[in-house]
């Protein structure tokens, strides 16, 4: 019988072999690629909002403080989302009659809750609580970005759990003293190799990597 | 007969497996997404609620655990029907500086940190508080400040879903600092302060 295939197709299929496993590697590598990718995780994409509600100009351009709004960040587990009134405590005077509040007088004369659009939220598997972490000495900002400079929220890091653990491994790299959990562009005044674990000793800091910690 | 029969039992194998097939694919349309569980979170939206709200609002009269509010001068700022001149606990040096941090985060938008009512909001077309250091306003007694973050005043909104009682008394003691601070004399600093004080100022004697 002839031979049906010609000597040169040992090598193709040699090749092909070796090709395989980089085909595969390749398919790992985007599956993980996309997985990290603005994308999916939404990393510095800002929301569209039913008010076009501005940190940039009620944080840095006014100075208030986060707990003018958010009251709840440093009791429980949720930061709060300021209801309708608190907008309306200034916004019945300020820009009254401004278009763009529309929304919020609308929403003040109904009764009806505005509905913000969420910009970030871990999947339900996973316990936060955002009390700890400001008792701790873990700054808004290293999390949430300069929320002062942001006209609209977007999410500044990922909130996956390669993220939280990077930090739960060593959390001394991150922490600040507790009066400046609040402030946006802190700097340590000696190097944080110095501060950090001052701190952590300070406010009996632990490495928190059980599973148990955040799937509960 | 026999290859016949066969037929139609392969047959029916493979529609079977059709079947199957689409079965467990439809069933990967009903998983329960681990991502988003049947719970709520807090502020989340309901479809099942005629107000849309997952968080339900106490019916009016309810009184919880922990909420009958018995103690008039602590709940009301008031002590019979007159407001109160005292406060209802003692002040220790911690709840001043919480008064002052809640003053800070709260009130210093509109009334300035000093309390002069220049602060930031006004400045940008709110109207204009008066200032603590009136007459007036230095002569109320306490429970007027708590009465007024509680139900607010005028143009002031008020506080009370945001300010615990305790900070709201807390806040009213802060403004009484503020008030003693204002209208200090040298003579009233003690003695290492006033020298500081002094030095600050280029040692003007
Ligand atoms: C004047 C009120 C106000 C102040 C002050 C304020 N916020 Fe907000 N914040 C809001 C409102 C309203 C929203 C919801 C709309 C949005 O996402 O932009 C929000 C949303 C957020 C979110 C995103 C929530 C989500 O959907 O995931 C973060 C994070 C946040 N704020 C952080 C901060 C930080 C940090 C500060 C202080 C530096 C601060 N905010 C000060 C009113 C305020
Ligand atoms: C402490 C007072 C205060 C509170 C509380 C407040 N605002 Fe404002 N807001 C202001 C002032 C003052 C301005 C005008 C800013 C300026 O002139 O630069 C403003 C401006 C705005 C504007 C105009 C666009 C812009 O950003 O310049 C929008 C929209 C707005 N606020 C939405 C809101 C919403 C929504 C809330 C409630 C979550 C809220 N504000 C709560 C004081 C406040
Ligand atoms: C350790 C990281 C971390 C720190 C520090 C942190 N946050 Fe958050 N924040 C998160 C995560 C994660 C979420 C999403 C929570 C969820 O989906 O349940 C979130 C959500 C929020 C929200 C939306 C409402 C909510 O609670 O889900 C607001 C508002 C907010 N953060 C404000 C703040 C403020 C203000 C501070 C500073 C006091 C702060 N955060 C500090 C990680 C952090
Ligand atoms: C920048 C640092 C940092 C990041 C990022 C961070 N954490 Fe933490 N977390 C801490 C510190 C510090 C503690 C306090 C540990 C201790 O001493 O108990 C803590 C504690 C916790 C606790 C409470 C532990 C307990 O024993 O009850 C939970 C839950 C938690 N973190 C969840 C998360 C989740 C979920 C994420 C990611 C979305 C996250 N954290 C991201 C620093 C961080
Ligand atoms: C510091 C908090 C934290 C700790 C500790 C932690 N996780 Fe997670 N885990 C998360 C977060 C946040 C997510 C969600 C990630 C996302 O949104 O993609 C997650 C997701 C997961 C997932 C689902 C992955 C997916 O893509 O759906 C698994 C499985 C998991 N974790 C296992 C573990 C195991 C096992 C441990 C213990 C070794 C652990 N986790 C410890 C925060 C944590
Ligand atoms: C949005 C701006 C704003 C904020 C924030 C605010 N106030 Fe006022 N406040 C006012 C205005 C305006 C008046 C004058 C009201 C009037 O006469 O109609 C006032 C008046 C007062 C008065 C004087 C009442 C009198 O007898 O004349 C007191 C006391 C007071 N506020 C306390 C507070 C305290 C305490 C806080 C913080 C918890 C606070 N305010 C926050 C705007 C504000």
């Amino acid at each position: 019988m002839a031979q049906i295939f010609h000597p040169s197709t040992n090598t193709i299929s040699r090749f092909s072999i070796f090709g395989a496993l980089f085909a595969v590697a390749g398919l790992l590598w985007l599956v993980l690629f996309m997985n990290r990718s603005y994308y999916s995780t939404q990393v510095n994409v800002p929301r569209e909002q039913p008010v076009p509600f501005s940190h940039k100009h009620h944080v840095s351009g006014l100075g208030i403080d986060c707990r003018h709004c958010h009251t709840s960040v440093e009791e429980s587990a949720f930061a709060g989302i300021p209801p309708t009134k608190t907008c309306m405590n200034c916004h019945s005077q300020i820009w009254a009659d401004a278009p763009m509040l529309e929304p919020v007088r609308e929403s003040y004369r109904s009764n009806e809750s505005l509905e913000w659009t969420r910009v970030h939220d871990l999947p339900d598997f996973v316990y936060f609580n955002h009390s700890i972490h400001v008792k701790k000495g873990v700054g808004c900002e290293t999390c949430h970005g300069r929320v002062d400079q942001m006209p609209l929220m977007w999410k500044e890091n990922t909130l996956q759990m390669e993220w939280c653990w990077s930090c739960h491994e060593q959390p001394e790299t991150h922490l600040r003293p507790r009066d400046e959990v609040f402030a946006m562009g802190w700097k340590p005044a000696e190097s944080q190799a110095e501060l950090g674990p001052k701190l952590a000793a300070e406010y009996n800091v632990r490495s928190a990597l059980d599973c148990s910690v955040c799937h509960r | 007969m026999k290859s016949n029969r066969s037929i139609s039992w392969n047959r029916n194998r493979a529609v079977l497996g059709v079947l199957a097939t689409l079965l467990v694919l439809a069933a990967t349309g009903c998983r329960q997404d681990m991502h988003d569980q049947p719970r709520f979170e807090p502020l989340e939206r309901s479809s099942f609620f005629e107000d849309r709200k997952a968080g339900r609002m106490q019916v009016v009269g309810t009184v919880a655990r922990g909420e009958l509010n018995e103690d008039a001068h602590l709940h009301t700022g008031f002590v019979g029907d007159d407001l109160a001149t005292t406060f209802p606990f003692a002040m220790t040096r911690e709840d001043l500086a919480r008064g002052r941090q809640r003053f800070d985060i709260m009130c210093s938008p509109c009334h300035g940190r000093v309390g002069h009512g220049d602060g930031i909001v006004v400045q940008r077309g709110f109207r204009a508080p008066p200032s603590y250091h009136s007459e007036r306003l230095r002569g109320v007694p306490p429970g007027h400040f708590f009465d007024v973050v509680t139900n607010g005043f005028g143009a002031m909104g008020d506080f009370s879903d945001r300010l615990s009682v305790e900070d709201r008394w807390r806040v009213a003691a802060y403004i009484r600092v503020l008030q003693l601070s204002q209208a200090a004399t040298m003579g009233d600093l003690p003695g290492d302060v006033k020298s500081e004080f002094q030095d600050a100022m280029g040692g003007a004697r």
